[in-house]
């Protein structure tokens, strides 16, 4: 119905054709369904409008809307778009090495839309992601969380929160990155956290003071960027991603968390298995890296593929990260397979790449599972998630394709080549464009 | 708690443990032995560390005292035909990095068996994902940086598993072969003091060695004995190359470097093979027309920089046009520290390579192309009893290596 009075609207204004084209339902059918919220759905019929699941079900249980433009989508898998807690695309930056407390630097101010690592991590079907600064300050920044929309510039991508404010958290980092004993930086753990208890109370002293101005602009403190971030922190409006490895270090910051009240997501988390009753008692999530080896720097000595499994089984959240580029964005469900091959149940490997993810980035209203009124942000496999031959072919974010492996300028960003290393369409310029590099190497391949 | 107590106790009963080489049966639903095609319900039968016979159950009995162990598929031990494992560590520490030297660009005397730490923790990693054998040596992070070896992943010394003390020279072409990065005067730019600052010189050094080494073997083999030179391990090394009997192993990721090393192989007449090669399908002509086989860069190498332009569907497109392909693990300066060459094969296998070349990339065609074929590499009687046991496609994710078998030596720790 209400597609219908948009419709009749838009032919008001003269819009029909585009706005038409735009509200028609989309219906899949035949696919087999992991709506993530429930058990999986053998030939299913998923229903989407407006950017928005209308339906997801068994095919005798969904009606299928009149005018709709059917995909037949038989024999592949469809599932919840994947939700990313802990990413680096987009190339953006925070803080600088002035020093190791910069919650004034934003992503926001310095990402590139256009960038090719933003165009492969649709290629990986990932729709929801965190881009995050650092870590090689304790505070790195304020992190962003973004839909993987068509995008100009990063405007386009971004996620607003009912208060007009765009969704996104703050990145805080212990252990060795941000021991440069140099500039400012802490030479020691000790150090390190005395630093970030000093920034967190001067946030509460700045608050106190605001409270206590009470409107009178005579009596407020001169704004800074920085406590005002830390403010918002200790109100519970934005969470804590905090980088950590070992152990200590990730007791380090459930000890923060506790002192100062604030909510705190673990990431990467390589010595979590050491913990995990700890981390659960603390009743925070944890985003792990699965990496192909151990070690690399001496905190990772003791990474395992069992650490999601051991934390699930003490009852921890457990969200998967790619940390791209330290993990392809392409490749970011092996880490789901990866946790199932060392232990850990395939629905908590799977939630842990949705909606584990969306939890920890607070965005689970919004997307992370298949249902009713969510966003309309899912992926077309091949096959089985968790299978190595399985191939994303298709990815949609708010009702809206932005990856079809079918698409030679889209099948380049999925498995790399000649002009993959460049930004989408490089437009309106002197330079030769990505698409002509990919006529180019498809003309030669074929 | 509980936790822990489970974690450490599981790590105590997976803890690495080598049983003695004695008389071992494996049988697998499905054997790929790599000479033939697959047999169902297969029998490898292993005597003091070789391979005694293979067949199917029926063909092949398991005589009395043999040890059993069964798997759903075994393959010949993987071999990982690039690495820097043993010298670049797990720690990533200045103690334990021994894979690069800086002193000078142009080293090819420097020796992997000099440096291989056979107990580093990164030898047993790859072993329990079924790697029996790596070619092993100095990162392409110089010009010419030393010698590789090849070597089981017994775990015991550099000198009890050594295969091949010298396999291989290796050249590094492009960005990471030079002193300084690429980039505009002052980072790292045309200010370079030290060569090779760019392309152009880093292949006028290798020509100058090269011709230089020519020179020194006319004078060592000159009839006048006073006017011979002393020995020169420098040109030692190059003359193995100039000859054929120890190949220039040369990383090459840039189209204009895959041509420039091509057209070194011409001057020189060289036997090299080609590492890397992320360009190579703009090149694929021209790479297979010089018929040097390939050992392509790692299917999940990170592209940037010389490697921009790499594709998980290289190794399929090398292999489509008949050019012999190994993979390998390559080298990472961060994490991972080291690559495992079996999902590297896994990725490579999805996405254009195919399971049975992508399997054989690491075992048989790896073996041709390292020259160890007579030795490892496939399952038959006679050769070293080196078997990688998985419990079921060895490529899938979710499956596992259940055991490794080096040279007769069982390796048991635990599901990878």
């Amino acid at each position: 119905m209400r597609y219908r009075k948009l419709l009749g609207c838009a032919a008001l204004v003269g819009l029909a054709a585009g706005l038409s084209a735009q509200e028609k339902p989309q219906v899949f059918t035949g696919a087999q369904i992991i709506p993530i919220a429930g058990e999986p759905i053998a030939h299913g019929v998923f229903v989407v409008q407006g950017g928005k699941i209308v339906a997801v079900g068994a095919a005798d249980k969904v009606v299928i809307p009149a005018g709709a433009e059917l995909h037949d989508a038989t024999g592949k898998v469809l599932m919840p778009g994947l939700v990313d807690s802990h990413s680096h695309i987009g190339s953006g930056s925070g803080g600088d090495g002035s020093g190791p407390i910069q919650p004034d630097a934003r992503v926001l101010d310095s990402l590139d839309a256009r960038d090719a690592s933003i165009q492969k991590a649709r290629a990986g079907g990932i729709t929801t992601v965190n881009v995050m600064p650092g870590s090689g300050h304790l505070i790195s920044g304020q992190t962003l969380y973004l839909k993987l929309r068509e995008a100009r510039i990063v405007d386009d991508l971004l996620i607003k929160l009912p208060d007009g404010t765009n969704a996104g958290g703050l990145k805080m980092a212990n252990g060795t990155n941000s021991m440069k004993g140099a500039n400012g930086f802490p030479g020691t753990r000790a150090k390190s956290a005395a630093l970030v208890r000093e920034e967190y109370i001067k946030a509460q002293e700045y608050r106190d003071k605001i409270k206590r101005a009470n409107g009178d602009a005579e009596k407020m403190p001169p704004r800074d960027l920085g406590l005002e971030e830390i403010v918002e922190i200790l109100d519970g409006k934005r969470i804590v991603q905090n980088h950590t490895h070992r152990h200590d270090d990730i007791l380090t910051v459930l000890r923060l968390s506790k002192e100062f009240g604030f909510k705190v997501v673990l990431h990467h988390v390589s010595e979590g298995w050491k913990v995990a009753d700890e981390i659960a008692a603390a009743h925070v999530a944890c985003s792990v890296i699965m990496i192909d080896s151990p070690g690399g720097k001496l905190e990772t000595r003791d990474a395992d593929w069992r650490t999601p499994a051991i934390l699930e089984k003490a009852g921890v959240l457990v969200g998967f990260h790619t940390d791209d580029p330290i993990c392809d964005s392409r490749l970011f469900i092996r880490s789901a397979a990866l946790a199932v091959r060392a232990g850990m149940t395939r629905k908590g490997a799977l939630e842990a790449v949705t909606i584990a993810n969306a939890k920890i980035l607070g965005l689970e209203a919004r997307t992370g599972t298949l249902e009713a009124g969510k966003d309309a942000d899912f992926i077309l496999l091949s096959g089985d998630p968790l299978s190595v031959y399985t191939h994303v072919e298709q990815t949609w974010v708010e009702g809206k394709k932005v990856f079809d492996r079918s698409r030679p300028e889209d099948h380049l960003y999925a498995v790399g080549g000649a002009g993959a290393g460049d930004s989408r369409r490089a437009q309106l310029c002197c330079f030769t464009s990505a698409w002509d590099l990919i006529a180019a190497a498809n003309g030669a391949d074929q | 708690m509980k936790n822990i107590t489970r974690f450490l106790l599981l790590s105590l009963v997976a803890a690495p443990f080598a049983l003695r080489a004695g008389n071992i049966a494996v049988t697998g639903d499905t054997v790929y032995t790599m000479a033939g095609a697959p047999l169902k319900h297969g029998v490898v039968l292993i005597h003091d560390g070789k391979i005694e016979a293979v067949g199917s159950a029926d063909t092949v009995k398991i005589p009395a005292g043999y040890r059993v162990l069964s798997a759903a598929v075994v393959t010949p031990g993987l071999i990982d035909a690039h690495a820097t494992v043993g010298l670049s560590g797990l720690l990533n520490q200045a103690q334990d990095q021994d894979q690069s030297e800086k002193s000078a660009s142009v080293q090819p005397e420097l020796r992997a068996i000099d440096a291989y730490n056979a107990k580093d923790p990164l030898v047993a990693w790859v072993r329990s994902y079924g790697v029996t054998t790596v070619n092993t040596g100095h990162a392409p992070t110089a010009l010419m940086s030393g010698q590789t070896m090849i070597v089981k992943t017994f775990g015991r010394t550099a000198d009890e598993d050594v295969i091949n003390p010298a396999a291989m020279t290796t050249v590094t072409l492009g960005r990471n072969g030079l002193t300084v990065a690429e980039g505009p005067p002052g980072q790292g730019g045309p200010s370079a003091s030290k060569s090779p600052g760019n392309r152009s010189k880093a292949v006028a050094m290798l020509r100058a060695e090269l011709i230089k080494a020519q020179e020194y073997a006319r004078k060592r083999d000159g009839k006048d004995e006073t006017k011979r030179p002393g020995r020169d391990l420098k040109y030692e090394t190059l003359l193995r190359a100039l000859d054929g009997t120890q190949p220039l192993l040369i990383t090459a990721n840039r189209q204009q470097d895959i041509i420039s090393a091509l057209r070194l192989a011409k001057e020189f007449n060289l036997k090299i093979v080609l590492d890397g090669c992320a360009d190579a399908p703009a090149v694929l002509d021209q790479i297979k027309a010089s018929g040097f086989p390939v050992i392509v860069h790692p299917t999940m190498q990170r592209s940037y920089e010389d490697m921009e332009n790499l594709s998980v569907e290289t190794a399929g497109k090398l292999h489509a046009a008949g050019v012999p392909i190994a993979l390998q693990s390559s080298f990472e300066g961060y994490v991972p520290k080291t690559r495992v060459v079996l999902l590297e094969a896994a990725v490579a296998a999805a996405n254009g390579l195919g399971f049975d070349a992508a399997l054989a990339s690491v075992t048989s065609d790896a073996a041709k192309l390292l020259g160890i074929a007579d030795r490892t590499g496939s399952l038959a009687a006679g050769k070293d009893a080196d078997v990688a046991l998985y419990d079921g496609d060895p490529f899938e994710y979710t499956n596992h290596c259940i055991g490794t078998i080096v040279g007769g030596q069982v390796f048991a720790d635990g599901p990878h």
